[in-house]
């Protein structure tokens, strides 16, 4: 749809080897097709936002990447390893961690053993101590059920727990879902300081676009089951994304 | 009904009749323990738990059998290795199960239902041709035989104190095992979210399998329990089946708690009803209040406050 602009992508130096590379993914829920081939790429250590309105393939596409859903077509290589046809948590071994929409935390567990489920792929025995440095109200709700947290704690604690298992590549569903604007800057201040410490790549599906401008370094739009545009950050055409999320 | 007993008649009857309650609590409790963990995580329901506890109660009749012909010097010691082997058999046959069969029924609960009454079938008639249609017994030691006179009118079988010494073990290993242990805090959040586990690099495959066979396990001990209150058959189990799911029920499965106060408050009603009244009215009375308690609280005895 719009060429000039995926040229510029794909000539991205920093790209290099991509981390994350997705070719031609088919993805459908019984007989009928959701994903019709996407393409995609991500770099080490990028922040690539997806974007488009409801029901345009977001969830389903991060499903597929982590192994919730069978992939019909197209194959899934992160970092240089094919995945397609792994397991979860075999995925979560390679280096894919996944903060789902909704956060589903696991509601009678406390908050520390939540974060804990995430130790077990590693070996791990106790929960790194810089976790508590970037969410520190975790550590000071450690003993609360997860399911007694707010929204906004629960998206804490579901990255948390995301991370405990040492990703390459962080996939992060609607993080904004349900969590009040002032948290969302810092949410998007603290996703960023993650990748600039620890030089992970991060994926998010969003719908706010104000949060979305943020944080990425590229944005995609997804729509009907196909990327229909790319961009980076430097040359992004607000009006034209507004278009896209309009309904 | 009390007409007819003196106050010290009542008194020693009750005494009684509460242990008698509390070897069928050891019973129920394991039986249930296994049956909870397995529906709790998988919503799995496991028709032939049953058959488990008898396949247990025959490993002990066999091993009791083993002792006496070939080794009566050791033959005060059979039961406890006849419990360990009742465990090791009971779980590594249900393993073997999970990984046949229940796993490919997991999003299916109806069809497991179903599946699991016929793995009964199989498994009482695999009982009826090895052992007889006939009920079997074990010989107990010497030891294990006789009681302990509290009161020149209250008597506590020494056997049955072995089971619920048994069954107390039992169930704070699994209390252990589930809540304090690193393979717990897995199988709890497969429990509850078993997509999500996945996704948080959980070896859910694993988790299911042992837990399936943890659950047999379980099963299995509280057949070679059963062994001390009742004689074998192949059908046996069947008996026990309803109880236990009645059990779970009204315990809910979120809960060790739950499920312990259940056990205990059906088995001791069970027992002391019994003494008075037929054993079917005390049954039909059992069931009626658990009904009318489950319809004023749906999610079981102990339900955990959380939002979800």
């Amino acid at each position: 749809m719009d060429t000039k602009s995926d040229n510029d992508v794909m000539n991205i130096p920093a790209l290099g080897t991509p981390l994350l590379d997705v070719r031609g993914l088919h993805v459908a829920y019984g007989a009928s097709e959701v994903l019709h081939g996407v393409d995609l790429k991500i770099g080490h250590g990028e922040i690539v936002v997806l974007m488009g309105r409801n029901g345009m393939g977001k969830t389903t596409l991060m499903k597929s990447l982590i192994g919730n859903l069978p992939i019909r077509e197209g194959s899934i290589f992160l970092d240089g390893k094919q995945i397609t046809y792994l397991p979860a948590y075999k995925r979560v071994e390679v280096g894919l961690a996944y903060v789902p929409q909704g956060r589903m935390i696991f509601p009678t567990m406390t908050v520390k053993e939540n974060i804990e489920t995430g130790l077990f792929v590693r070996g791990e025995k106790s929960v790194p101590e810089n976790l508590y440095d970037i969410f520190p109200v975790l550590r000071e709700m450690g003993s609360r059920r997860g399911g007694n947290l707010s929204g906004g704690q629960q998206q804490q604690l579901a990255i948390a727990r995301a991370l405990a298992t040492r990703p390459k590549v962080l996939l992060l569903d609607e993080p904004t879902e349900g969590v009040q604007p002032s948290i969302i800057q810092e949410m998007a201040h603290t996703l960023k300081k993650i990748r600039d410490n620890s030089g992970l790549s991060i994926m998010v599906s969003e719908q706010v676009l104000s949060f979305a401008l943020d944080i990425a370094d590229r944005i995609l739009v997804i729509e009907g089951g196909n990327i229909v545009h790319q961009t980076t950050k430097a040359n992004v055409d607000v009006d034209l994304l507004t278009r896209f999320l309009s309904v | 009904m009390l007409s007819g007993y003196s106050f010290n008649d009542l008194a020693s009857i009750f005494v009684m009749q509460s242990f008698a309650g509390l070897i069928l609590f050891s019973v129920f409790l394991l039986m249930a323990l296994g049956l909870a963990i397995v529906f709790g995580q998988m919503g799995v329901i496991n028709m032939a738990h049953g058959e488990f506890m008898i396949l247990g109660a025959y490993t002990t009749y066999v091993c009791s059998y083993i002792f006496a012909q070939w080794m009566p010097a050791l033959f005060g010691l059979y039961f406890f290795i006849a419990v360990i082997l009742s465990f090791i058999v009971a779980g590594a046959v249900g393993m073997f199960l999970e990984w046949s069969l229940i796993r490919f029924l997991y999003k299916r609960p109806l069809d497991t239902l179903l599946a699991t009454w016929g793995v009964s079938l199989i498994l009482q008639q695999i009982f009826r041709s090895t052992f007889g249609a006939r009920e079997v017994g074990v010989t107990l030691p010497d030891w294990m035989m006789g009681s302990w006179n509290l009161s020149e009118t209250i008597q506590i079988p020494i056997n049955g104190m072995i089971v619920i010494a048994i069954t107390l073990l039992i169930t704070i290993v699994i209390y252990g095992l589930l809540y304090k242990s690193g393979w717990g805090k897995q199988v709890r959040a497969v429990m509850q979210n078993r997509t999500m586990a996945g996704d948080v690099g959980i070896n859910t495959e694993r988790v299911d399998r042992f837990t399936f066979g943890l659950g047999c396990g379980v099963a299995g001990v509280a057949g070679a329990a059963f062994t001390m209150i009742g004689s074998t058959s192949p059908t046996a189990g069947q008996q026990y089946i309803v109880d236990t799911f009645l059990v779970v029920a009204f315990g809910g499965t979120e809960s060790l708690g739950g499920t312990i106060a259940s056990a205990f408050s059906i088995s001791q009603a069970r027992s002391i009803l019994e003494f008075f009244l037929s054993g079917s009215m005390a049954q039909v009375l059992v069931l009626l209040t658990v009904i009318g308690i489950l319809m004023l609280r749906p999610q079981g005895l102990f339900a955990l406050k959380v939002r979800r």
